[in-house]
């Protein structure tokens, strides 16, 4: 039995390049089915060792293929509680469609593309708009704080709550989904989507306050007065790097982050009918080789620029997904490898000019493994430019650390953890990318499912001591 | 959901908003700010807080209102509500003893100056206080500022308050005949950038708070960087406040004009619509 993959479809290139509307439009019923029918349902299956929140993928391709998708959302769920967001953009190909049997003789079941099948389908059949939202009532009489509410934050959030503790989510933007929905743009994981996946987990007791900064509106320490039995830290790796070289603060330079958060978080392809604005010429340049660079490019290709993607190593090299490079190329973005910046040139008036840039040449791999880019002597050429966006990382927001001496840190603001998400203070836990750097939606859930597990232990044995007043509750 | 419980003109184009944000009341400190949103399509924006009511929750800040987002707060009625208030956000100002504290403003930054000029008093300081404005009309908290201060020097263009000239005239005038050791100044950034090099001269110390654009206000974006001792900073997370005599105004400057193009499409854009919605009504 060979079969082909069967494609989810498409919008064709030329036309997207013209909206922010999703790229991939999903499988049909129809189609899901016919894709589900392919997996050879491995007893000792490889795909669920590559899924860090351990899926059990062939159970819910058993049920997609019986066209049982309610069972089989459910059988996603218990693993995971963002089954749409990461159907879009985990990286399958490295992880669970990476460890595919079939892999060795033809191509992957796509695993991403049937769980968001799955996911869709069962959001659109959700009854009303919204799920029935529980009232927050703890079964246990336990208060459990999370700061921040991206992936991992959500995550402890659902957990915590299925848990029976009741759990309040403390986010410091207007809205809920952290890089989700600042970080990833709308083309990619469309913004109703992660509404609808924070919809669902707020119907499991949630409650979710945005405009809150912790280590600004209040601190850890206030949290616990406030009676909350322990607290958890998901606060991301939201801090914009730059390369530290002259002219970057001329106008038109944006960080990664500043680019997608007004285009993206703000909408700002929609000014004026949104108030904010943001300046695209026509020749932007990218510099950096993650997800992050490729969905700057592709936006600003969207808003009728010619883009070039700068990276200063070569293609094998850039950590970008597979499938977004190939995105990127067929909506006619351009790719020069071995190239790194040096400087800015001002036009006179403070904007920027030109990218001074010089040609790299790949060593011996460093301690990632990859090989390390260094100049090539004497090669240095100037590019015109309108628009520079720098997309090279984030380091870990430190607003909590800073305020929060107790806690400990190691350098660049990664909070210590042992290997269940515990850190230094008593009562306080974190994962995701506060706890790694910049690292993966579906890793970050990992550790935060890791961390509720350890967090749940704490606060039960914490409890034995003293009764709490069941739903006393300041919020 | 965050309510206007007032709202009143302080000046022309000037008005002091207060609004129901009760844990931003309870935290906030003088020198910090809060990011606001009115509504689902709204910007974020920067607002300094100028005065606060922990008890009843409340928060103040002057609306100086020049483009499209602050024309619509400066329009907001009582018990109307906006969408988003976020904060304290920044580093506090830095209260301690200097000794004598000059404290230099125009116009609507006079607000801004008032929380940090009240409390540098309130722990031992003598503060004067100079006030700038275009005319008589401009200027806003003088009253406030005479409850407290040791001496309140007025300085308008046209001469018709205090004498004539601008804020920085009466900042060297001050300084001739009384050494400060800390000049505070809180205003347009090329008087930030005088009154700094006028304090250099005179040998106080020098901060200043810098209104750079921001988006989230949490050190997120970037957009707020600024030069300060040829060294890229945050003013949304390490500022707003700097030593005056380390910052690149000239950049500042620059940075502050990135947007005046897309600014002048979004209010007219605004006063295009209000127009129409006032000849509906007239009908």
């Amino acid at each position: 039995m060979k079969r082909k993959r069967v494609r989810q479809k498409k919008q064709h290139p030329g036309e997207r390049i013209k909206n922010f509307d999703e790229v991939v439009i999903g499988y049909t019923e129809k189609d899901a089915v016919e894709e589900a029918r392919r997996c050879l349902q491995c007893r000792d299956a490889g795909c669920r060792k590559g899924c860090p929140v351990e899926i059990d993928i062939p159970g819910f391709i058993k049920f997609i293929k019986e066209r049982e998708f309610g069972l089989a959302l459910e059988t996603i769920k218990k693993n995971n509680y963002l089954p749409a967001v990461c159907g879009r953009v985990c990286p399958q190909e490295v992880q669970c469609e990476g460890r595919c049997i079939l892999k060795k003789k033809q191509e992957p079941i796509s695993i991403g593309g049937l769980e968001r099948f799955v996911a869709d389908y069962m959001l659109k059949r959700m009854p009303g708009q919204n799920p029935p939202i529980v009232p927050q009532v703890s079964r246990t009489g336990k208060k459990a704080a999370v700061i921040g509410s991206g992936p991992a934050g959500l995550t402890v959030a659902a957990s915590l709550s299925e848990l029976g503790h009741s759990v309040t989510v403390f986010e410091a933007l207007h809205e809920p989904g952290g890089v989700l929905v600042y970080g990833i743009p709308e083309f990619r994981l469309p913004k109703k989507i992660i509404k609808k996946e924070v919809e669902y987990i707020k119907s499991l007791g949630v409650d979710i306050k945005v405009d809150v900064v912790i280590g600004k509106t209040l601190f850890i320490k206030d949290l616990f007065d406030m009676g909350f039995d322990a607290v958890f830290i998901a606060t991301g790796a939201g801090l914009p790097k730059f390369l530290g070289i002259p002219g970057e603060n001329l106008n038109q330079i944006y960080s990664g982050n500043e680019f997608l958060f007004r285009i993206n978080f703000m909408k700002a392809y929609m000014f004026p009918e949104y108030d904010t604005p943001v300046n695209v010429g026509e020749r932007v340049f990218v510099i950096g080789g993650g997800n992050v660079a490729v969905d700057c490019a592709r936006c600003a290709r969207r808003m009728g620029a010619r883009v070039t993607v700068l990276y200063r190593r070569g293609r094998d090299e850039m950590p970008a997904r597979s499938e977004e490079i190939r995105h990127a190329v067929e909506e006619g973005i351009e790719f020069r490898y071995l190239v790194s910046p040096v400087g800015f040139v001002d036009d006179g008036n403070g904007n920027v000019e030109a990218v001074k840039c010089i040609k790299m040449q790949l060593n011996d791999p460093d301690r990632t493994g990859r090989r390390r880019p260094v100049p090539v002597e004497g090669s240095e050429f100037v590019i015109e430019a309108d628009t520079v966006i720098i997309a090279i990382g984030q380091s870990p927001n430190l607003l909590v650390s800073v305020a929060t001496p107790d806690l400990e840190v190691s350098g660049d603001g990664v909070i210590k953890v042992d290997g269940d998400g515990r850190t230094s203070m008593k009562g306080v836990f974190a994962a995701g990318d506060i706890t790694t750097g910049t690292a993966t939606v579906i890793k970050a859930m990992g550790a935060g499912k890791i961390a509720a597990r350890a967090m749940h232990e704490y606060i039960e044995r914490k409890g034995n001591g003293r009764k709490e007043i069941a739903g006393r509750n300041r919020t | 959901m965050y309510e206007i419980s007032d709202n009143k003109q302080l000046a022309p184009g000037y008005n002091l908003l207060k609004i129901n944000a009760p844990l931003v009341a309870a935290r906030i400190e003088p020198g910090q700010f809060v990011v606001l949103r009115i509504d689902e399509r709204g910007e974020r924006i920067p607002m300094t807080v100028c005065d606060y009511d922990r008890e009843e929750g409340i928060i103040s800040m002057v609306v100086h209102a020049v483009g499209k987002t602050t024309k619509r707060l400066s329009i907001l009625k009582p018990g109307e509500k906006i969408l988003n208030v976020a904060g304290p956000l920044g580093v506090p100002s830095a209260i301690k003893k200097y000794g004598h504290v000059a404290g230099v403003c125009r116009q609507g930054t006079a607000a801004a100056l008032y929380p940090i000029m009240r409390a540098m008093k309130e722990e031992g300081n003598r503060v004067t206080v100079v006030i700038g404005a275009k005319s008589r009309r401009e200027i806003i908290f003088e009253e406030e500022m005479r409850a407290f201060c040791d001496r309140v020097i007025i300085k308008t263009d046209d001469g018709s308050a205090g004498s004539r000239g601008y804020a920085v005239h009466g900042l060297t005038e001050l300084l001739k005949e009384d050494r400060a050791d800390l000049v505070m100044a809180i205003g347009p950034t090329t008087m930030m950038k005088t009154a700094s090099k006028i304090a250099i001269a005179h040998g106080a110390k020098v901060l200043v708070s810098l209104g750079a654009i921001m988006l989230d206000g949490t050190g997120m974006c970037g957009a707020c960087r600024v030069t300060v001792g040829r060294k890229t900073r945050f003013a949304c997370v390490q500022g707003p406040e700097f030593d005056g005599s380390l910052v690149d105004f000239d950049e500042l400057k620059r940075r502050q004009r990135m947007y005046l193009k897309a600014e002048k499409i979004s209010l007219q854009a605004f006063e295009r619509e209000k127009e129409t919605e006032t000849q509906k009504t007239d009908r």
